[in-house]
């Protein structure tokens, strides 16, 4: 089949993200190092170029590219989008944090774009192999990334860490996926999901197939019992990557999740709810409980990460288009959340000190009023009390497990939430109802100030008035 | 009928954003801050008034109704609107609030303005609970009143506040999440998430158990019924004084139109069928916390358990009316009951909110709220004196007083009902003179008890507006209290005519313990 140039326009967005990494890497060869700032200028630029391009590319129907490799449609332009956003809060809050330490390096960015690439790649799979190319990209780049302090043993140990559970992850998968391969002839979605409804859903090897699929879904979201890498990772990295992190690859997994177990494996919901229900109950119990027990406010945060993953799962395993929108809209509110609350340690980090332990926060009212404010909106959105968004993503992820008869599950689900406020009240509780035991001055520039107001009133607005971006999450799934 | 005028949006936003300007005023001219939150708080109570003036008591159907799209997809509104039951909680809610700004006027040194906005806040969420026609609108306010209540315990509150405010805040989360999903449940029932919608629903009788169970709980905790009352006495003991008294006075009240809006009318049979589970627990908190309450040794505890007894009387008085339907089959007495209960929170809410003043009075001269610290403070304090007597009088449900109406309509209605249940209702007559007056005996009366105690200067004009103000409302609605009736009879006489028919679907007909709902009559053409 010859090339067609027309296939080019609709990955535009990642186009742009790949020339602005390449470009990055060029540039930074001829900066000199009081003009390494320039980097984060170019990176900020190249994901508002991207933005722009999603949204000039996108809309209407859906629509395959490469051979059917590549896909374009209304969940696609919307993910992209949270994503790119997503990623510039990341790097916003990053520059000041990486520049007191001397790693405002041309290299941060450049990884940092191309794991970004990755996701869109992701997001934008139509087959396995796609797929594995945009995930691989990520996980490498994220690999390096937790290593970037090469001073630091715990990075060091944190990104062995990640790359041996990582690379497991990814070996299920494709273990996964080769099954599947040898059961239905094709590696792409389309014909997939058509094998399947064809040869009906009796298939061994299928069933082997996707229970594999799901463990390497359950190590890239860290849900539980494949969470083992989240703490550790979270910890040992620097805090800028631990953000970056725990935000926007959420939602290239959720994607993930639903290209492989929507888009191909759809025919296979009744195997693969069941596999999901017990990841969703066991995430939401092992994080919640585990969370208490923490005094490092890192690993206090991946085992809330890992809590949420079990919400995301509640929607998924609903299996209907309600659901879907639901652990969408979820998605993308938690990397919000969590992009702002790790937002706040890195701005709260100086020179020689990083905020790691929950008692570095104590007082924080009395120093910088504002920030706590905004890391309290955090607390109480992961919390899920209103009128932040948190509350309005659970209540959709719970009405979509009422709505298939699942009242347990969503029983066991708010018993959850009751146990996880606990710790995020313990974070205001330090911030507000303690005195500082500091009185170091928070530096911060009114340019991260502006980006992490908007990050928490972004949380409550959408709580105020979720039907916009609730609408789009359904028009995803419509 | 829609409202031309958003009044009750105004009633609930008006504090809100007027709490958001004074947190931004910030605590640089705390004078500033103070009279913007009192402006705010004064006007806010003249525009729920036009709710009152504008009210038409001779109607059960919802007023000032507002209806607005806020997320289409899911049927959810911003419905609001109010009938008999809400409107005259709304109206104690803006009234107490000023007493609150004013009481803290002085007192809080430690960042004013966030302790004004937080008032503030409140008072727009609360009135936004009682407004809110739409489940998920109501279930939204009524979380978002748990943020600023924990954070004023926490930050004003005494010397072991965390503990009190971490389990203020997970008791009653406890006890609200069951009922989200019981609201989801009923969503995909009714189709809807109106309130109004959830009545008319036709539930079967395992459903409607479950359900009920689920609204007691979030309700119970709010109350607090025993034995989920743990909570009261903590967090009372540790917030500070306007803490006690927005508690004390209106989010208790909360709890109590819980059942009136949600338990009975969505859940008459379970209720009917349960309701000697909710007799039983009111009747203990009446008589055993009334005992607990006697050998309180903390001013404010006393007050708090004292709160908890008097709360098992407005649960007795909402579900008396089962016994009363089956025992008698007429619904005045049942009326009665209810009008009773709803009497008793208002009133309840006054004397509370007067009687934590009072407390906040003495602790802001002596720091100090044993009752062992006290001895003859009406030799040093005579107008002090005088109202703490009064209110403490009233307390115990002196005729004469706002607080002998409620009980006295109560006792009337259980009597009626089954006499041991009146019987031990009417203990609190004797537990809460003894409780209240044995307290007043040891800390205002007797010999001047040490030097501090004689160096006590009396009130100021704030604290005698304060009192003052309250012991004149507690006068009129004890003296007179049938505009108070009037407003909520016909919501009343509708609720009850609600409650006393059968919902169960028709299959299950023969479970009935409720009248059955008369059969549709075909019309002539």
């Amino acid at each position: 089949m010859p090339f067609d140039a027309a296939n080019l326009l609709p990955i535009l967005p990642e186009i742009v993200v790949a020339i602005t990494a390449s470009l990055v890497l060029m540039v930074d060869l001829y900066l000199k190092d009081e003009h390494k700032g320039f980097n984060h200028t170019l990176a900020i630029i190249g994901l508002l170029v991207a933005i722009g391009f999603t949204g000039a590319v996108g809309g209407g129907a859906q629509e395959l590219f490469f051979d059917g490799n590549v896909v374009r449609d209304a969940m696609s332009d919307l993910l992209k989008g949270a994503v790119l956003i997503i990623s510039i809060f990341a790097f916003v809050y990053a520059q000041p944090w990486l520049k007191d330490r001397g790693l405002l390096l041309g290299e941060y960015y450049a990884l940092g774009l191309f794991a970004v690439l990755g996701m869109l790649v992701m997001i934008d799979a139509n087959s396995f192999l796609t797929l594995y190319l945009g995930l691989e990209l990520l996980a490498l780049c994220f690999y390096a990334l937790v290593a970037f302090d090469r001073d630091s043993p715990t990075g060091s140990e944190a990104a062995m860490k990640y790359f041996v559970l990582g690379a497991l992850g990814s070996g299920m998968l494709l273990y996964g996926v080769s099954m599947i391969y040898g059961a239905t002839g094709s590696i792409e979605f389309g014909p997939v999901a058509q094998a399947i409804a064809e040869q009906g859903t009796k298939d061994k090897v299928l069933i082997f197939g996707i229970a594999f699929l799901v463990i390497g879904i359950g190590f890239k979201f860290g849900a539980v019992p494949f969470h083992m890498w989240v703490p550790d990772v979270y910890e040992g990295a620097p805090t800028p990557v631990a953000l970056f992190l725990s935000s926007a690859p959420k939602i290239a997994a959720f994607a993930l999740a639903v290209r492989l177990l929507v888009d191909a494996m759809g025919g296979l919901q009744a195997d693969w709810q069941g596999m999901l229900a017990i990841l969703a109950v066991l995430s939401m119990g092992l994080g919640n409980l585990v969370a208490i027990a923490q005094t490092n406010i890192k690993r206090m945060m991946a085992y809330s990460a890992i809590s949420h993953v079990g919400f995301i799962f509640l929607g998924l395993l609903a299996g209907s288009s309600q659901g879907y929108a639901a652990a969408m809209f979820y998605a993308i509110v938690y990397a919000l959340t969590a992009a702002g609350a790790f937002g706040i340690m890195t701005i709260l980090s100086r020179k020689g000190f990083d905020v790691e332990n929950l008692e570095d926060l104590r007082g924080l009212n009395d120093r910088d009023g504002w920030y706590a404010a905004m890391m309290a909106i955090m607390m109480f959105s992961a919390a899920g009390v209103p009128p932040t968004v948190g509350f309005m993503a659970k209540l959709l992820v719970l009405e979509a497990v009422v709505r298939i008869d699942m009242v347990w599950l969503a029983l066991v689900a708010v018993f959850f939430s009751i146990i996880g406020a606990f710790y995020y009240l313990r974070v205001v509780k330090l911030m507000y109802f303690d005195r500082p035991t500091t009185d170091a001055p928070i530096l911060s520039s009114g340019g991260v100030r502006a980006v992490m107001s908007v990050n928490g009133l972004t949380i409550l607005f959408l709580g105020l008035f979720p039907a916009a971006l609730l609408s789009l999450c359904q028009g995803a799934f419509a | 009928m829609e409202s031309v005028f958003p009044l009750l949006t105004l009633v609930i936003w008006l504090p809100i954003l007027g709490g958001m300007v004074v947190l931004a005023s910030g605590d640089r001219d705390s004078n500033l801050s103070k009279w913007l939150a009192l402006g705010t708080a004064v006007l806010t109570f003249l525009v729920s008034l036009g709710l009152w003036i504008g009210f038409d008591s001779g109607t059960a159907d919802m007023q000032f109704v507002e209806r607005g799209a806020w997320i289409p997809t899911f049927n959810v509104w911003y419905f609001l609107g109010v009938d008999g039951i809400s409107m005259p909680l709304i109206v104690l809610t803006t009234f107490i609030t000023i007493f609150v700004v004013v009481a803290g006027w002085d007192v809080i040194t430690y960042r004013p303005s966030q302790y004004m906005a937080a008032f503030l806040i409140m008072e727009g969420l609360m009135v936004g609970v009682f407004s809110a026609l739409d489940a998920i609108l109501f279930y939204v306010f009524w979380e978002a009143m748990l943020i600023p209540m924990f954070i004023i315990i926490g930050v004003w509150g005494g010397p072991n506040r965390v503990y009190a405010t971490i389990k203020f805040f997970l008791y009653t989360f406890f006890g609200s999440v069951f009922m989200l999903v019981a609201l989801i449940y009923m969503y995909f029932q009714a189709d809807s998430f109106s309130i109004l919608d959830f009545h008319e629903l036709e539930l079967g009788m395992s459903a409607q158990v479950l359900i009920f169970v689920a609204f007691l709980l979030a309700f119970a905790v709010k109350v607090p019924m025993f034995p989920v009352h743990t909570w009261l006495p903590d967090a009372h003991v540790e917030a500070p004084t306007g803490g006690s008294v927005i508690l004390a006075a209106i989010m208790l009240k909360i709890g109590g139109y819980g059942f009136l809006r949600f338990s009975l009318p969505i859940t008459p049979d379970a209720s009917a069928s349960l309701d000697w589970l909710i007799i039983a627990l009111s009747l203990i908190a009446v008589v055993y916390i009334g005992f607990v309450a006697l050998v309180q040794q903390d001013m404010k505890k006393l007050i708090a358990y004292s709160s908890i007894a008097h709360m098992g009387f407005v649960t007795l008085g909402f579900f008396i009316l089962f016994a009363l339907l089956r025992h008698s089959g007429e619904s005045t007495g049942a009326v009665m009951g209810i009008e009773g209960g709803m009497i008793q929170m208002i009133s309840h809410g006054f004397i509370s909110a007067a009687l934590f003043l009072c407390v906040g009075v003495l602790y802001d001269r002596m720091h100090s709220r044993q009752i062992a610290d006290y001895g003859g403070v009406i030799n040093t304090m005579p107008w002090f004196g005088g109202f703490m007597v009064f209110f403490a009088m009233s307390n115990a449900g002196l005729p004469g007083t706002s607080g002998f109406v409620g009980e006295f309509m109560v006792i009337l209605a259980a009597f009626r009902a089954d006499f041991w249940f009146a019987f031990l209702a009417a203990t609190t007559l004797v537990l809460a003179a003894a409780f209240t007056l044995w307290m007043v005996k040891r800390v205002i009366y007797g010999e001047v008890k040490n030097e501090k105690v004689a160096a006590l200067a009396d009130l100021d004009k704030r604290e005698v507006f304060n009192l003052g103000a309250l012991a004149a409302v507690v006068l009129l609605f004890g003296l007179w209290p049938a505009p108070l009736v009037d407003v909520m009879h016909k919501s009343v006489e509708h609720l009850v005519a609600q409650v006393s028919v059968c919902k169960l679907p028709a299959a299950e007909s023969a479970d009935c313990l409720l009248a059955r709902p008369a059969p549709v009559a075909f019309l002539a053409p």
